[in-house]
């Protein structure tokens, strides 16, 4: 931290799925308490990939992180993609990232928390992208208390603009201790006994903390606030105590509306924290992970990407059924179309054109300004030949021309719906729409796209674009029937 | 430069199709031998007086070996053609022209189809390696979209098109119960549809073209030669064709109200055949009534009814087996069935038999005397699409 160059938060994003399951709807199926509040449920079209790209769009979107240059890319989480293949290149794809910046895995829950520490000791700025999609048997821990988000933070330095987070110093503690874990391909986790986590967590923990405040130069008093990672409710309650005894604010850690979301907590926690605070105030995270890591920052200048994660709070839909729920994470098979399911994807097809499947990148007829989607070479007005512009247009508006819902069609959770959309400035694509129930689509309405995965076959995950609601418009809507209707 | 056609200079004189059916006991092999055979026995001829051959089939069978080895032809030129759901339009175009070239003295166009052998319900595309960008979803779907456009256009109320809607399918209902050819032959009413679930935006499952295996075939001569086999042949007037460059799908200037390809195709044939008033001119018409809304906008794309007037026509029954301009005679795709590479094959049977006055009594339009019938085929979707449109004549000149 000297010569001026200070290290830190340059963006926040953050991505809560727009489906929220009240437990009390659990509770009902299963006849026993499923406890109280919802929990966020990534939809059948997301998964932890689809859900941290979306999170980086809304942090790189703010003013700021548009002009930093990003130096490499890591993706942490704990239900990645694939094994033998890198996911995080998937993301660099969807960001549009130049083919320089070097894009990686970090598998596990422990990965946000080591690829923060990581890009606050690099000189050049690192975008971390965490998701995590947590589900298990019915009534398992992971279904009843999970959750599920994306987030992503971008570190650099001063030199990059306004930080919404200076960072002030931070520290780790590890020991080897078995407290949950999961087999590659088993949908259950398991646990040891908590008590014995909680004993391991609160000696890392409270060690960490004092280390922390040691590297920072901080007193405890000096911290106005701390939020605290946790995979369980006993893991950190020693500290917690602690802090709350010496006048440090610890904030709530989403359980009641979000649930708690494995490898992306961390960073949808501290998205929170920096969101809320006030600039000069001095925050802290705790992630809590086979391990303790805890970060202080200073809030800062920098403004938070929109939608903030309050505001996604407050926006969604929890009508979801418990059924629906189970049926998009596999824990409850139902019966699809009778209908061809769809081919795996080429690669090579696939690779010929990632700007478009990936980065949602169209073409401008120079002559006319006819907008292709897809991208073509020959231009649709006028006919010239190759004499086209890029036309990225993932962040631009569009409109519903015309739609429909199709109950025939295969899907993983049917019916399709389906809107032709128009965008602003030019450009039309029929597409999928998606987060939106098939009776509250209309003509104008809306739309903004969305990244995600649209089917998956031969272990192939097929990642594109669909259309859904613009600003999560479903917000406030009474409680009804399931999504997709019938 | 220019569209010519071959206005009367080729003529049908022989026809087969087989009934459109779900024909578990029948291959792809035996519904072209029984197709072939009719049109044969039709033409009086046999099989190796044929000089050249064009199948059509979108799905059922690759090359010319598709033909060639049920029928066990010898030193015979076979092609296999293929375009979407006009796929049987295509087939018997080329072999139209392969005649008015000279270049051969009999061809024979036959169209296939074996759908339910996939073992699922309605048509199914091969799967042709791609990005994994292309939208999935169904034709009715695609169709669907019409509907709605249509209605907010030309402020129809909704439930009122979908009553029209239900009107097209009625007639066509009726028309194929008449039809013992024809795969659903029960006479459905309006109100009946109506109240069906709907699958695909307002469309229902009785929106929606039968899906049946099927085959047809057509002997094509020159016109000079044409009562060496029979005393009524039926005369070639138009051949159009409209590929469409799919930009409805970028444009967002197209609204979902009508096709062009087809209303392109239509001017052409129209052209070369020297109609100026199809809908006093034509006896009847052969469309592709894939899905109700389809047929709707093609009364208008087709110049029988102005723009925005369609839905009314249709509800005052213009279109009806002795209105004033009977469509889908037969039953259309949606009571005769729709095996894919068969259908524009089987809509040129249904002008051959009315031109010829061959159509059972009940069903035999009152038309006749105009002598000139239209069959219009198109696939693919709204924004992206093929169109044949033919017209035909029982006279020269």
């Amino acid at each position: 931290m000297t010569s001026g160059r200070v290290r830190g938060v340059v963006a926040v994003g953050t991505h809560l799925p727009h489906w929220r399951l009240q437990r009390s709807a659990a509770s009902a199926v299963l006849g026993s308490s499923q406890g109280k509040g919802t929990r966020t449920v990534a939809s059948y079209d997301e998964d932890a990939l689809t859900m941290s790209v979306e999170a980086a769009r809304r942090a790189l979107r703010s003013a700021v992180a548009g002009t930093v240059p990003v130096g490499s890319l890591w993706f942490t989480t704990s239900t990645p993609t694939y094994l033998d293949k890198t996911s995080a290149t998937i993301a660099h794809a969807a960001l549009r990232l130049p083919p320089e910046v070097p894009a990686a895995d970090a598998l596990g829950p422990r990965g946000a928390g080591m690829a923060l520490c990581g890009a606050l000791r690099s000189d050049e700025p690192v975008l971390v992208l965490a998701g995590d999609v947590r589900s298990g048997p019915a009534g398992s821990p992971e279904d009843r208390e999970g959750g599920d988000a994306g987030a992503a933070v971008l570190v650099g330095s001063s030199e990059d603009g306004p930080l919404v987070g200076e960072y002030l110093g931070g520290a780790s503690a590890t020991r080897e201790f078995l407290d949950r874990w999961r087999v590659p391909g088993e949908q259950r986790t398991r646990a040891w006994e908590e008590r014995f986590g909680q004993q391991r967590y609160d000696e890392l923990a409270g060690a960490a903390w004092d280390a922390a405040l040691k590297d920072a130069g901080l007193d405890v008093d000096q911290v106005a606030t701390v939020a605290m990672s946790a995979p369980h409710a006993r893991a950190g309650a020693g500290l917690r105590k602690r802090l709350g005894a010496a006048g440090v604010d610890v904030v709530g850690d989403l359980r009641d509306r979000v649930g708690f979301t494995g490898a992306a907590h961390p960073l949808l926690l501290l998205a929170t924290l920096l969101e809320v605070a006030e600039p000069g105030q001095v925050v802290g995270l705790i992630a809590l992970a086979d391990g303790a890591d805890v970060f202080l920052f200073r809030a800062g200048e920098g403004t938070p990407a929109s939608p903030t994660s309050a505001e996604q709070l407050d926006a969604g839909d929890d009508s979801l059924t418990y059924a629906r729920a189970l049926s998009w994470r596999g824990v409850l098979p139902v019966q699809p179309p009778n209908r061809p399911e769809p081919p795996r994807m080429s690669a090579s097809a696939a690779e010929r054109r990632l700007d478009w499947k990936y980065g949602f990148v169209g073409s401008r007829d120079r002559s006319s300004g006819a907008v292709h989607l897809p991208p073509a070479r020959v231009s649709f007005v006028g006919g010239h030949t190759d004499d086209m512009d890029p036309a990225p247009m993932a962040d631009v508006p569009a409109t519903v021309a015309t739609f429909t819902v199709d109950g025939l069609a295969w899907s993983p959770s049917p019916p399709v719906v389906f809107a032709v959309c128009d965008f602003e400035g030019g450009g039309r694509l029929p597409v999928e729409l998606t987060d939106v129930r098939p009776d509250d689509v209309s003509i104008g309405m809306p739309v903004e796209m969305t990244f995600r995965r649209l089917t998956t076959a031969d272990g192939i995950a097929n990642y594109f674009w669909k259309a859904r609601p613009a600003g999560g418009r479903a917000a406030g809507r009474p409680a009804g029937d399931a999504p997709g209707g019938h | 430069m220019g569209s010519h056609g071959i206005r009367d200079r080729v003529a049908i004189v022989g026809m087969g199709c087989t009934p459109f059916r779900e024909h578990w006991d029948r291959g792809t092999d035996d519904l072209v031998v029984d197709a072939v055979g009719e049109g044969m026995r039709s033409a009086g001829i046999e099989v190796p007086e044929v000089d050249a051959w064009w199948l059509g089939t979108a799905q059922s069978g690759m090359s010319g070996i598709t033909l060639a080895a049920p029928l066990k032809l010898e030193g015979k030129p076979v092609t296999r053609v293929e375009n979407y759901c006009a796929t049987g339009s295509e087939a018997l175009r080329q072999a139209c022209y392969a005649v008015a070239s000279g270049a051969y003295d009999v061809a024979c166009a036959v169209g296939v189809e074996k759908v339910k052998d996939s073992g699922f319900q309605g048509l199914n595309a091969f799967p042709i390696p791609n990005d994994g960008t292309n939208r999935t979803l169904t034709a009715a779907a695609m169709f669907s979209l019409v509907a709605p456009a249509y209605a907010e256009r030309y402020g129809v109320d909704p439930g009122e098109l979908r009553r029209v809607l239900a009107r097209i399918a009625s007639k066509n209902h009726a028309n194929g119960a008449k039809n013992p050819r024809a795969q659903f032959r029960r006479e459905m009413d309006v109100d009946a549809i109506c109240a069906m679930p709907s699958v695909a935006g307002m469309l229902s499952v009785f929106d929606c073209a039968g899906v049946a295996d099927g085959a047809a075939s057509a002997v094509v001569v020159r016109a000079e030669d044409a009562h060496r086999y029979t005393d009524t042949p039926i005369y070639v007037k138009a051949l159009s064709f409209v590929a469409g460059n799919g930009s409805g799908l970028l444009d967002p200037d197209y609204d979902y109200t009508h096709f062009p390809e087809c209303e392109a195709a239509a001017q052409d044939a129209y052209a070369q055949a020297g109609v100026t008033d199809p809908r006093r001119e034509l006896a009847l018409a052969e469309v592709h009534d894939c899905f109700t809304p389809t047929e709707l906008v093609l009364m208008e794309d087709l110049g029988f009814s102005a723009r925005g007037e369609a839905w009314k026509d249709c509800e005052a029954g213009v279109f009806d087996l002795h209105g004033e301009l009977p469509i889908n005679s037969d039953g259309g795709l949606k009571s005769f069935g729709h095996p894919v590479g068969a259908s524009g094959l089987r809509m040129l049977f249904e002008c051959w038999l009315q031109l010829r006055g061959e159509a059972p009594e009940e069903r035999r339009i009152d038309t006749v005397d105009r002598g000139l019938a239209l069959t219009h085929n198109l696939g693919g979707y709204p924004g992206e699409m093929v169109s044949f449109v033919g017209i035909w004549g029982n006279r020269t000149g």
